[in-house]
């Protein structure tokens, strides 16, 4: 019972964006961790910034 | 094999009931001529279509037709960036999709719609939304999962040529500029006159500021600790707007017309397109998205503890074309009206494009195309429900405008009194007491009629005492919605604009050159700005005309939308199938073409563009106008004219896409070369169900 609603607790801040970092965190050490000559993963708040401009470049809300 | 036949029989039986509940339901509501009815018949009626609609339709659709492949990797996964592309859960996935395609839409249009009575409006909403809009929305979202989330305007130009492609674009950007318009002028009419309501719109812009502030240098990407403190900071903001009301000196800084209501609002919109999202924009589409979810399942709850009576017949004399709110017959336009909720070309857009590229396994489309589109549909519904518990007499009088009733209360009552429906200026200064306002005559747009509707469920539901709060709580949950889709149309048009410029000037297509935002900014303001200045200075009320021209603009969306899924199934050798988005395109060309043919052909003065502006233009010249509807007859004379060339347009820009998809289907057929199929080829998943379920 208690997983269930850790797991739905976990799923709502996935929603609403709070784990977007921790989650471009964990694609950054699976993807770039390898080569010598990746970038340096950039910060909570400089990501926030990048997140937000590319989620509202194009249609993302309707009538 | 023996031990499943039990749980088989058992799911079949359930299945049956379901069946024989929703057809009981279904025949109830359309077949009661007595008094009143209970709304939650209403309910019971949808949830049954939909759960059936889903469990067999959509489910034969996905296995037969698109023939679903579990195995096949998704553009997010391919193509995982960490950012954009990514696989990820797929209640999450449901959740992104709804917030963008649920707008306020689906709330205006069937409160507009209940002039014909709740059953044709009700009865659209529901075969519209399961044969129709979730069809659309879910053969969109796979054809673009197929294609690498590709857009619709690229699919239509890689499916069906450069035509399709084009009049995509440019039909987008048109219902954009209508769309944010005719939002603008709902709440216009919502502030006109009331201290109350504009003080708590306005008090949304700093509340959202102070939000950007927070998540962007106090606590980056506390994303739901912020939004907490927002929805607190709104919810203090009615209060303290009931209190500014009451407040002689402060008040009267609140209480305006509706042209500077108007101008206010054209200025915010410029603001919030230049300004940085993460200042206006972003956060606040975070405090709409919550008080939508929260009040659409307050409002849910409230109807099935109250389960108040629908005091609407269940048609009315108007559907003979003589309505107040609009004019013109039950055919076309109860389909016109009602776009949002039953079928939207809006949602192509979002089911291209954005939701693909988060889709862990083509496994999810059914659910999240079918299932978001049936949601978005029980929300009409229960807008449906909120304006026909009012008494008739009662909705007619805040949605007729003053051009066809008259300014004056007793005039106003007299008219609505000889069509039938009780009602009393008693009564309406009374409700517009109880409300907090000044008046409720002529309150035309459908967000005072779905407030008044919203306030007395949850009234009745959770203490009557608290009307008038209740009422601005919900003028306050539209308009912060309204103005989320007005910064972010706003801003998507800027894009296309910049876009579409971009391959005359290469500098103007930059999306971060500053001389270039603020130019295609004003355009797009402008544009919008113009429709909304016509529309408040129109006596009708400008919803009138408005409205419809945005219905078909969006529903010739859906009809370019089900276009191109029509011509890829054809062009994939899946003709026998085709007739699933085929069956709903042909309707919607069919009412698209009789409801724009009506529009600029029509007689009626109510319905035809032309002969609205010959009636004004005959009535100019012998001065039969009083001064001031002389002073603005000019431009409401252009205007019309204008809207019936845009309307032409949108009609033709259909049947070339329409023609151009024939041909390329019979060619096909006949075996000459077409454009090839661009789907991108098969690639075995790694993803582990462990994963996605993560």
């Amino acid at each position: 019972m208690l997983k269930k609603l850790r797991h739905c607790w976990h799923l709502i801040k996935q929603l609403s964006g709070d784990t977007a970092y921790e989650q471009y965190l964990k694609h950054h050490a699976e993807f770039h961790a390898c080569s010598v000559d990746a970038p340096a993963a950039i910060s909570r708040k400089d990501f926030y910034k990048l997140w937000q401009d590319t989620k509202w470049t194009g249609v993302n809300r309707c009538c | 094999m023996h031990k499943d036949l039990p749980n088989s029989n058992m799911k079949l039986i359930i299945w049956i009931l379901v069946g024989v509940l929703g057809t009981f339901a279904l025949s109830t509501i359309a077949l009661n001529r007595g008094e009143s009815i209970n709304a939650l018949w209403l309910i019971t009626a949808a949830v049954c279509i939909y759960a059936i609609a889903y469990r067999f339709y959509a489910a034969w659709i996905a296995a037969k037709v698109l023939v679903i492949d579990e195995t096949r990797a998704t553009p997010a996964e391919r193509l995982d960036n960490g950012r954009d592309y990514m696989p990820t859960n797929k209640w999450v996935v449901f959740g992104h999709h709804f917030a963008a395609i649920a707008g306020p839409g689906p709330l205006v249009g069937p409160t507009l719609a209940a002039q014909f009575g709740y059953l044709p409006g009700t009865l659209w909403i529901l075969i519209g939304a399961v044969l129709g809009g979730a069809v659309q929305d879910m053969v969109t979202l796979f054809f673009s999962t197929r294609r690498d989330g590709r857009s619709l305007g690229q699919m239509a130009r890689d499916e069906i040529g450069v035509i399709g492609g084009t009049a995509a674009l440019v039909g987008t950007f048109l219902i954009m500029i209508i769309l944010i318009a005719v939002l603008g002028l709902v709440v216009v009419n919502a502030m006109k006159h009331s201290p109350w309501a504009t003080s708590t719109v306005a008090a949304t812009i700093p509340i959202a500021m102070l939000i950007g502030l927070y998540m962007r240098h106090i606590r980056p990407g506390r994303v739901m600790e912020a939004s907490a403190i927002g929805v607190v900071l709104l919810l203090l903001s009615v209060f303290a707007g009931g209190w500014i009301d009451h407040n002689e000196t402060l008040r009267v800084y609140f209480d305006h017309d509706g042209l500077p209501l108007a101008f206010a609002i054209i200025v915010y919109g410029f603001a919030a397109a230049v300004l940085p999202v993460w200042l206006l924009l972003a956060p606040r589409d975070y405090l709409s998205t919550y008080m939508k979810l929260g009040t659409v399942i307050l409002l849910a709850v409230a109807i099935v503890i109250l389960r108040p009576d629908i005091h609407m017949p269940a048609i009315t004399q108007f559907t003979d074309g003589s309505g107040p709110i609009f004019g013109g017959k039950l055919f076309p336009f109860v389909f016109i009206t009602i776009a949002c909720g039953a079928i939207s070309g809006f949602h192509a857009l979002i089911a291209s494009g954005t939701t693909p590229k988060l889709l862990a396994n083509e496994r999810d489309i059914r659910m999240i195309g079918y299932g978001a589109m049936l949601l978005e549909s029980f929300v009409a519904i229960m807008a449906m429900i909120a304006a026909t518990v009012l008494e008739p007499g009662v909705f007619f009088a805040i949605n007729s405008p003053a051009g066809v009733v008259g300014a004056n209360a007793v005039d106003a009552v007299a008219k609505i009194n000889s069509w039938g429906f009780a009602v009393t200026v008693e009564q309406m200064n009374q409700l517009a007491k109880d409300m907090g306002e000044s008046s409720l005559f002529a309150r035309t747009g459908g967000a005072p009629s779905l407030a008044v509707g919203m306030a007395s469920i949850f009234g009745n539901a959770f203490g009557k005492g608290l009307l008038a709060l209740w009422y601005h709580f919900a003028i306050m949950f539209e308009a912060i919605f309204i103005l989320t889709t007005l910064d972010a149309g706003t801003r998507v048009g800027r894009f296309m604009l910049q876009d579409m410029l971009g391959n005359f000037n290469k500098r103007l297509g930059e999306t971060s050159y500053m001389p270039s935002v603020l130019f295609t900014s004003s355009i797009v303001v402008a544009g919008w700005g113009y429709f909304l200045y016509i529309g408040v200075i129109d006596p009708n009320g400008g919803v009138n005309i408005l409205w419809p021209l945005f219905g078909i603009a969006n529903q010739m969306l859906a009809a370019i939308a089900l276009c191109v899924a029509t011509g890829i199934l054809i062009k994939t050798g899946k003709l026998k199938f085709a007739w699933i988005t085929a069956l709903p395109l042909a309707w919607l060309v069919t009412i698209t073409t009789t409801a724009a043919y009506q529009k600029i052909f029509s007689g009626d003065i109510r319905i035809g563009f032309f002969a609205a502006a010959n009636d004004l233009s005959t009535k100019l010249a012998s001065g039969l106008l009083p001064a001031d509807k002389a002073a603005v007859a000019p431009q409401l004379i252009f205007n019309q004219h204008l809207d019936a060339y845009l309307t032409m347009f949108f009609v033709a820009m259909l049947w070339i896409v329409i023609v151009d998809m024939l041909v390329v289907c019979m060619r096909h057929l006949s075996g000459k070369p077409i454009l090839p199929c661009s789907e991108v080829p098969h690639t075995e998943t790694q993803l582990n169900d462990a994963w996605v379920r993560d």
